[in-house]
């Protein structure tokens, strides 16, 4: 599976668009690591926890729309955009979208 | 009396984000600018479309993200400024700090694919900071650098 955020892959040619494809998470950011993170607060800086738990969920919804789109029978995701969204309570989304091709 | 040792904590507080937030933001800085020297040979672009005369052997998606947290000293300082209003330099440096952070891991991750381009670079910036909680309201945000790398045939 090929994943690219241009509208095209260098070199080679679309056979089919399959339309879109999305993936996303949603996770807490308040298990256990928030004690440690809130002890960070008062010095400020990178929080390592949430830096990892993001990624983690990034992933997750990649592989989410990855399904999706060879569910679909497509071999790349062109066109690849992230949004996160702070819901309530502590809870983030991540999302994941773009459009499932076929590549010769 | 209880007044004062809350006085007193509300100053060690202060104390602690200003001399401890200040140096390890600076540390950052100092990273930040060694890394991005190191890194100068990879090329990012916010061009949607690579150079169509140039042939390239792989494409990948690259993300570079970081979580930053502001401290004890900069919550206080940028609430004093809301109150008068103008330029909150210190979230300034905080923005800017965690960007060039996340472009950063973006690049090494271009790296170590071997790419030397990466193209349709996109910033993503949340706000980690409406938890709800009376106790955490320290303001983070989480900064996202991606695009597409390229490997040069």
């Amino acid at each position: 599976m090929e994943l690219t955020n241009l509208e095209t892959v260098p070199g080679r040619t679309i056979v089919r668009h399959l339309g879109l494809v999305q993936g996303s998470t949603v996770r807490s950011k308040h298990l256990g690591r928030d004690f440690l993170a809130g002890l960070k607060n008062f010095v400020g800086g990178e929080l390592r926890a949430y830096t990892e738990l993001l990624n983690e969920s990034r992933a997750e919804a990649i592989e989410r729309m990855v399904a999706q789109a060879s569910a679909a029978g497509g071999n790349a995701v062109l066109n690849v955009r992230f949004a996160t969204s702070n819901i309530a309570a502590g809870a983030a989304e991540v999302m994941a979208y773009g459009t499932a091709v076929v590549l010769e | 009396m209880e007044l004062l040792v809350q006085l007193a904590i509300f100053a060690l507080l202060l104390l602690v984000g200003l001399v401890f937030g200040r140096a390890s933001e600076q540390r950052h800085f100092r990273e930040i600018r060694r890394r991005e020297a190191e890194l100068r040979d990879v090329l990012v672009f916010n061009e949607r479309r690579p150079p169509a005369d140039r042939a390239f052997r792989q494409a990948t998606l690259v993300v570079g993200s970081v979580v930053i947290a502001e401290d004890y000293f900069k919550r206080i300082a940028a609430g004093v400024r809301g109150f008068f209003g103008g330029r909150v330099t210190v979230y300034e440096s905080l923005m800017d700090r965690g960007r060039r952070e996340a472009v950063l891991r973006m690049k090494e991750q271009a790296r170590r694919h071997g790419a030397t381009l990466v193209f349709n670079v996109r910033f993503e910036t949340s706000s980690l900071a409406a938890d709800g909680g009376a106790q955490s309201t320290m303001f983070s945000a989480e900064f996202i650098a991606y695009g597409t790398a390229l490997v040069p045939r």
